[in-house]
């Protein structure tokens, strides 16, 4: 259950080897010891992710989970809930893609499609029966300022994100009155193992932030969050940019 | 579609008094014995919790995606013995009831705490506690018996002499050995409705210990109300009412026509929506100097009614709006007598943490009972409502720690908050409880939302 003062007792990562989804998981174990589910592929990373949230107090459970799989989804919502109840779902997984190919080669475009958009909105299908079984319950999605206005330079990427953003911002209005509420969070450019080796976008933030951010919003039931808070403002005015003057924007 | 706890009964939010953490569930209303029955019998693996007045803080009386029965619709008094005092009510019927029908006939109830406005099953279920506390125990002390519904359908009268076991695990089990359907009850026999009401201000928590510690003995009912803000040498600053029942001949001629008049209502309502930043520490301290200030030092023998010396808020409908749509919660923990210094510790970090709190309660516990969650044992309880905000969160974990090392506890009637790990060191008997709930529920039908947060 979710305390009155917006402290869950179990915490359910998908992608949970993504750094926002540890860096999460962290933040909450900073406060108190909770039950944590990583649902990922089986991974080394996984288990030592899984050995990590452990040394820091989680009780923790591994579970199967490849988004490239369409029925992946299903099994690993069933296997996660099976421990009790999901209070908080981090759906944080996904992929960046190399821009230059996913210009021109098909298949790499349907497999960020898959990984990026198709699979987060079964995953957050999946994830809202639970929780209205629940009664209760948290889905925090992982979108992207990225998704705001895709730009020439990552467009598909950006698109997948836009898809993302449109499910879960829909899926949290059809589920309002059902005691489940989704955050959908807007991060910036973020430092982490998914952007390595990529200069740093203006106002680039870290996963720690983008946790605290996570932390925060569902404490105060928020429905969106950018990260950093700023971000918002940038993007409003990105988006009302004519596409003209957008096109030719070192972005 | 989500399949639902009960065919044909839709989801509704639930809240408790603190309006905190809401949660859905099939809200069935009961009238009687069979209604509560085949409810039981058809909860889904989501299981079924009851529920009074919802006065409870938290999330006692909630029950995510399973069945909560409204208990309120069984409130009717099947008996009543007045020379005696022994009444047999049906669980939902509230203490304000009960006072409406049977303070004009010379009897009160047992005990009350700080609002009438609670059902017999909710006293029971909480085992509340009043400002007779040292001297009268709490509500469990003043039952007969009880009529529990419990999973397999049976309905059980459960005594102390005849169920021991069951009768302390459902004293105080918040709701989670069964239904709570009907209870014998001992009222207190009262020559008029009025109280005499001492009141004496002290300076600090020291002055304010010691008149307790020296004096409460000679009251019935005893209670000290904190200026939490007061800082510094004025930490702990209170006014102190203590008082008993007048008797006949203690009334004022006027009054002795009809010595047992009494009108208990809500004169007015808080608006639904309340300005928010109305209630923040400047305004909250000024209430509170004024308060302290308009208090007499010393003042003896004061006619009160019973709302104004027992229920002061219940004249103020609606009051928990107040704190805003986030809400808010009571932090009440007791402290074993000979831990004064870690009352005082808890007070003084509430206060430097500045929350904008109206008044705590102090009070004197006397003994405790055999129940096994019951909340009072020997020594001072401590009271005070907080609105949510940040970093409540870790200054109550901390304050925990404080309350377990002087070998304190918390109250699960207004707990929304306190970790698992936490209360399971605060309740020496929290085995055995769940040792009988085990025997009388072994597929766990009865659980709410405060049963799954800290895995009772």
């Amino acid at each position: 259950m979710i305390d009155a003062l917006g402290s869950p007792s179990s915490l359910l990562l998908v992608g949970g080897t993504s750094d926002i989804a540890v860096a999460t998981a962290h933040r909450y174990l900073a406060e108190r010891p909770l039950r944590v589910v990583v649902a990922a592929r089986d991974t080394p990373r996984r288990g030592s992710v899984a050995a990590e949230l452990q040394a820091a107090g989680a009780q923790v459970r591994v579970v199967d989970f490849d988004a490239a799989d369409p029925g992946a989804p299903a099994a690993m919502v069933a296997e996660a809930a099976a421990g009790g109840d999901v209070d908080v779902a981090v759906v944080a997984f996904g992929l960046l893609g190399d821009a230059d190919r996913l210009r021109s080669d098909a298949a790499a475009v349907a497999e960020l499609a898959q990984v990026n958009y198709v699979a987060p909105t079964v995953v957050g299908t999946e994830l809202a029966n639970q929780m209205r079984r629940q009664g209760h319950g948290v889905i925090v999605a992982l979108s992207s300022v990225a998704g705001e206005r895709p730009r020439a330079s990552n467009f598909v990427y950006g698109s997948t994100k836009a898809g993302l953003d449109a499910f879960y911002s829909g899926l949290a209005d059809s589920l309002v009155g059902s005691g489940v509420s989704v955050l959908v969070v807007r991060p910036g450019f973020v430092r982490s193992k998914m952007t390595e080796g990529l200069d740093d976008a203006p106002l680039a933030t870290t996963p720690a932030a983008v946790a605290e951010a996570i932390v925060s919003g569902v404490r105060k039931g928020r429905h969106t969050v950018w990260v950093p808070g700023a971000m918002r403002w940038v993007m409003s005015g990105l988006r009302h940019t004519p596409r003209a003057v957008f096109r030719k924007l070192p972005i | 579609m989500p399949e639902l706890a009960t065919p044909g009964v839709p989801l509704v939010p639930l809240v408790g008094w603190g309006r905190t953490a809401p949660t859905r569930a099939a809200l069935t209303p009961v009238h009687d014995d069979d209604e509560a029955r085949a409810a039981v019998l058809a909860a889904g693996g989501r299981g079924v919790v009851a529920r009074g007045l919802a006065r409870s803080y938290g999330d006692a009386a909630q029950n995510a995606g399973g069945t909560v029965l409204d208990m309120t619709t069984a409130n009717r008094v099947l008996h009543a013995d007045l020379d005696t005092g022994l009444v047999d009510v049906e669980a939902g019927i509230s203490l304000d009831e009960l006072m409406n029908r049977f303070v004009p006939q010379g009897f009160f109830v047992p005990v009350t705490p700080g609002t009438r406005l609670v059902t017999v099953g909710g006293a029971i279920a909480a085992d509340i506690h009043g400002k007779n506390h040292h001297v009268a125990g709490s509500f469990g002390q003043h039952l007969r018996w009880i009529d529990l519904l419990t999973a397999d359908g049976q309905v059980r009268r459960i005594s102390p002499e005849s169920d021991a076991d069951l009768f302390w695990a459902t004293v105080g089990g918040m709701g989670l050995t069964g239904v709570i359907l009907r209870a014998r009850v001992q009222l207190k026999g009262i020559e008029s409705s009025r109280c005499l009401v001492d009141t004496d201000r002290t300076p600090d928590l020291d002055s304010l210990m010691t008149l307790l510690s020296e004096t409460d003995h000679l009251y019935e009912y005893s209670v000290a109300w904190i200026d939490t803000l007061a800082k510094g040498k004025r930490m702990g600053r209170s006014v102190v009412t203590r008082g008993r029942f007048a008797k006949l001949d203690e009334l004022p001629a006027k009054r002795r026509s009809e010595p047992l008049k009494y009108h208990g209502s809500v004169r007015v309502s808080v608006p639904d929506v309340f300005p928010p930043g109305l209630l923040n520490l400047a305004t909250v301290a000024a209430f509170n100097e004024l308060w302290y200030r308009k208090a007499p030092e010393h003042k003896r023998d004061q006619l009160q009614s019973i709302p104004t010396f027992f229920h002061p808020l219940d004249a103020v409908g609606g009051w928990n709006r107040i704190y805003g749509p986030r809400g808010f919660l009571q932090y009440q923990v007791t402290v074993p007598f000979g831990q004064e210094e870690a009352m005082r510790e808890v007070l003084d970090r509430l206060g430097h943490f500045g929350t904008a709190s109206f008044l705590a309660v102090l009070k004197r516990f006397g003994p405790g009972n055999p129940g096994m969650l019951s909340y009072p044992s020997p020594g001072w309880t401590l009271a005070l409502d907080i609105p949510v905000m940040k970093g409540l969160a870790g200054l109550l974990d901390s304050l925990d720690e404080v309350v377990i090392a002087a070998g304190g506890r918390t109250y699960l009637a207004k707990d929304s908050r306190v970790r698992p790990e936490t209360f399971e060191k605060m309740y020496d008997r929290l085995d055995d409880f769940r040792a009988v709930r085990k025997q009388v529920d072994p597929d766990g039908v009865f659980t709410s939302d405060l049963a799954r947060r800290l895995a009772l």
